[in-house]
């Protein structure tokens, strides 16, 4: 009985972790053989230089969606946090940390807004978060006057690769905060409530627990995160692009979704989600490599997504006959 | 058309065999005649529901076959089996919650005319086949989700009997019915009966299928372990087969100690369901709330445990002369209440997670380091712990409580509050769809929860339940305290009495 009920969490743990991993291999052997290009270490630095912002963004969102909730505001969070960043530097001639601190907040704010009137007013938080994708957006006009504004070397030392590997210190940060993010969501306590409100809400109210304030907490933490994601944006581009990030909501959901994370709530992996990201990118990279259009890397972005879920539906069937 | 009443008309299953990862049924072989109620009681695991869901045609056989008056019966779907009269009334309610009971009631076949639905045959039809259930008074376009989880039982057994059926499978009908409603119900079968319907009855209550049922089969571990003729056979004969072993005393010996008051309400208003109701509990004791459904209980203790607003009222713990400020069940809990909720599956557990998530939720900040950390060493030592005392089956505690038995997903919400501590345990229907060697571990679990001090109090539509376990039994009746008895000074009428006087009131007075 024993042993059979530690087999199964060992092939589980397979089941969870390797399948993504395989997916992701299978990808990269497939565009090494394709084309000459794809093992050279300019593709992955241009890999892990494009993904810190879109990481960041992921890390928060699995959270949104380990509650049964979503954040759609986060492409243009980020577009206001950046924008904010920007002009604060070369307009108000503030310091990058004065400047960071300020993108942070706002994203925290708008985060923080989106969690209030979602579970104060139960309104879901769709709804209150696609409003915010307009409100923050809108907001980004305005800060920037609807101009992209030119930051400079302020900035880009954010996203510049160093050392011997070429990883920027914004993929560094990145990648901790997914590292980060996965104890928090396994070993926390705030985490085991997330998972448990995301699995059945009124069964942690009526167990004494208030799930509100551990609900907005993950809010104000997808829009702090979308915040620093914002930063990271205006780092690569070395400017603060009030038009940046439109669609990155999406991305960043497709992300999570191929990691294996359930829309219904209560099941996650930030890893897995972080994996999502590389698939996603491996792809978009790889395609450009092998001379694919961008009505062909839609194309098939938009097939990975859906055969990602599929998938996963399959693989959660198997473990379920495997108990 | 159930123009065949003279018992000619056979259903037989012969030899049917099902399994998932172990055998559910081994050769299994019942005949079911026209015009009979045949009874099918086991334990829970024993295969009954499976049997159900095969016959409806829900759920296909491994092996062996089935026939419906000598011509091979091997339905396709849950249609298909309709078309050949097979009906289903199943425990988990089949219902659409935002729809109309008239919708519900005919879903699939709504009376219509180029696709547009025809309210008004639909309304007659509602009305004549709620008439069959005795919800009369029912507005047919109530929206299924406003109703109490009785009536929409009744409902789903109204669809059933609205069509033309000759066979009819009832899965457990009555477990969320009370008195009256199934007095109703077993008119009912026996009209079906007459009409020569044939019917297959599953039920824990003994009582009942004294009552209803022709014949009876046994099953244990999807095998035939008995058949008996019903007149002939007493309920603890059966009981013995069911488990295998000698009967177990669902009655306990020990009565309790009645110690000091460790709840007061006091004026409770909360809705058209809770009006002034007033009442102690004490330590030691177990405190029975006993009432129609929709009388008030389940929202009373809802109340109570701050799950629903209350809107007028007091809740005092202990002799304290300041009341309890309750808006959130997180009050309450700090206040040493603990509420087990009627809808164990839906308002009680995680059902996709483990037992240790499920058991330590209401005690996860104790087990972390700092309250943030979690411990989870210790956590499994404490899951550990509370999975002997209670005797919780399972593989281990990783194992997810939405694949437990009934009776040990209740052990496992009960663990969550002794894990918290609280000194009063609110149990709402604690034994609903729980077999009957797991009701009596419940029972001597509540009697164990008394003994130590704790007050418990307990609400049921099983009035047999009550009677056997309750030290004091409240009655409630249209939303008020109707009467309130003490061990030895209560009889079946006396409560029925009180159960039925408020709507008696009512309708003198209106």
């Amino acid at each position: 009985m024993k042993q059979a009920g530690n087999q199964r969490h060992w092939l589980s743990f397979g089941i969870e972790h390797l399948g993504m991993l395989g997916i992701l291999i299978v990808l990269i052997t497939f565009f090494g053989f394709s084309t000459d290009s794809f093992f050279t270490p300019s593709t992955f630095k241009m890999l892990y230089n494009q993904i810190p912002s879109l990481t960041v963004i992921v890390v928060g969102m699995t959270f949104a969606l380990v509650v049964a909730g979503i954040d759609l505001s986060v492409g243009s969070v980020a577009a206001l946090s950046g924008t904010l960043a920007g002009v604060a530097m070369t307009q108000w001639e503030w310091s990058l940390p004065a400047a960071a601190l300020a993108a942070l907040l706002t994203g925290l704010l708008c985060g923080a807004v989106n969690g209030v009137i979602s579970v104060l007013w139960s309104v879901p938080s769709f709804i209150v978060t696609l409003g915010m994708l307009e409100i923050a957006r809108g907001a980004a006009y305005w800060v920037a006057n609807s101009q992209m504004i030119y930051i400079g070397a302020p900035v880009e030392w954010l996203a510049e690769p160093m050392g011997a590997l070429g990883l920027s210190p914004a993929f560094i940060v990145a990648f901790a905060l997914v590292v980060i993010g996965q104890i928090v969501l396994v070993q926390t306590v705030f985490g085991r409530y997330a998972i448990a409100i995301g699995t059945n809400e009124e069964v942690v109210r009526l167990s004494g627990v208030d799930p509100r304030l551990p609900k907005i907490a993950v809010f104000a933490l997808s829009g702090l995160l979308a915040g620093l994601g914002g930063l990271f944006y205006a780092a690569r581009l070395s400017a603060a692009d009030p038009n940046g990030g439109v669609g990155l909501e999406l991305s960043a959901i497709a992300a999570v979704v191929i990691g294996g994370t359930s829309l219904m709530g209560g099941r996650g992996s930030v890893v897995n989600s972080f994996i999502g990201v590389l698939i996603i990118s491996v792809i978009e990279i790889g395609l450009i490599q092998i001379g694919a259009t961008e009505p062909i890397k839609r194309i098939v972005t938009g097939v990975v997504i859906v055969l990602a879920v599929v998938a996963d539906v399959y693989r959660r069937k198997l473990y379920e006959t495997m108990d | 058309m159930p123009s065949i009443a003279n018992g000619t008309s056979r259903l037989q299953i012969h030899q049917l065999s099902k399994s998932y990862a172990a055998p559910v049924l081994r050769d299994v072989t019942l005949t079911l005649a026209a015009g009979e109620v045949h009874a099918l009681v086991g334990a829970n695991g024993a295969g009954k529901s499976t049997l159900a869901r095969i016959v409806a045609g829900i759920t296909k056989p491994d092996g062996g076959d089935l026939s419906l008056d000598a011509h091979p019966y091997a339905p396709r779907g849950r249609g298909d089996a309709e078309s050949r009269g097979v009906f289903i009334v199943m425990q988990e309610l089949n219902q659409i919650g935002t729809l109309s009971v008239a919708e519900n009631l005919f879903f699939n076949r709504l009376p219509r005319r180029w696709g547009f639905m025809r309210r008004r045959n639909l309304l007659d039809q509602a009305r004549e086949a709620l008439r069959t259930v005795g919800l009369d008074s029912l507005n047919p376009w109530t929206p299924m989700e406003r109703l109490g989880v009785g009536q929409r039982q009744l409902i789903e057994i109204a669809a059933a009997l609205s069509r033309e059926c000759k066979w009819l499978i009832l899965d457990e009908p009555t477990a969320a019915l009370t008195d009256p409603e199934i007095h109703h119900l077993f008119e009912h079968i026996q009209r079906l009966k007459r009409e020569g319907v044939g019917m297959i009855y599953i039920s824990h209550r003994m009582d009942e299928i004294r009552q209803i049922a022709d014949r009876i089969t046994v099953l244990r571990d999807g095998e035939v372990a008995g058949r008996f003729e019903s007149g002939r056979v007493a309920s603890d004969e059966l009981i013995r087969v069911m488990v295998g072993r000698e009967a177990i005393d669902t009655t306990p010996s020990r009565r309790s100690v009645r110690g000091s008051v460790a709840l007061r309400v006091e004026g409770l208003c909360a809705g058209k369901r809770v009006q002034n109701v007033s009442f102690q509990s004490h330590y030691g004791e177990i405190l029975g709330l006993s009432g129609l459904v929709g009388s008030g209980r389940s929202e009373t203790m809802r109340a109570v445990f701050g799950a629903d607003g209350v809107e007028k009222g007091a809740v005092y713990r202990e002799d304290r002369p300041q009341p309890v400020r309750i808006r959130r069940p997180a009050d309450a809990v700090r206040a040493g209440i603990g509420m087990i909720p009627e809808d164990r599956r839906q308002d009680g557990l995680l059902l996709p997670q483990s037992i240790r998530i499920n058991s330590t939720l209401a005690r996860l900040e104790e087990i972390a380091w700092g309250n943030v950390w979690l411990h989870k060493k210790r956590e499994r030592d404490w899951v550990e712990t509370w999975r002997e005392q209670l005797d919780i089956r399972c593989e281990s505690t990783l194992q997810l409580v939405g694949r437990l038995s009934g009776g040990n997903q209740q052990k496992v919400l009960i663990a969550r509050w002794l894990m918290r501590d609280c000194p009063v345990l609110i149990f709402d229907e604690p034994t609903r769809g729980i077999d009957v060697g797991a009701k009596a571990a419940i029972y001597r679990l509540l009697h164990e929860l008394t003994a130590q001090g704790r007050s418990v109090i307990m609400v049921s539509s099983d009035l047999e339940e009550l009677q056997a376990v309750c030290d004091r039994i409240l009655v409630m009746s249209a939303g008020r305290v109707a009467g309130e008895f003490s061990r030895g000074h209560w009889s079946r009428d006396a409560l029925m009495d009180a159960a039925f006087s408020g709507y008696m009131e009512r309708r003198t007075g209106g």
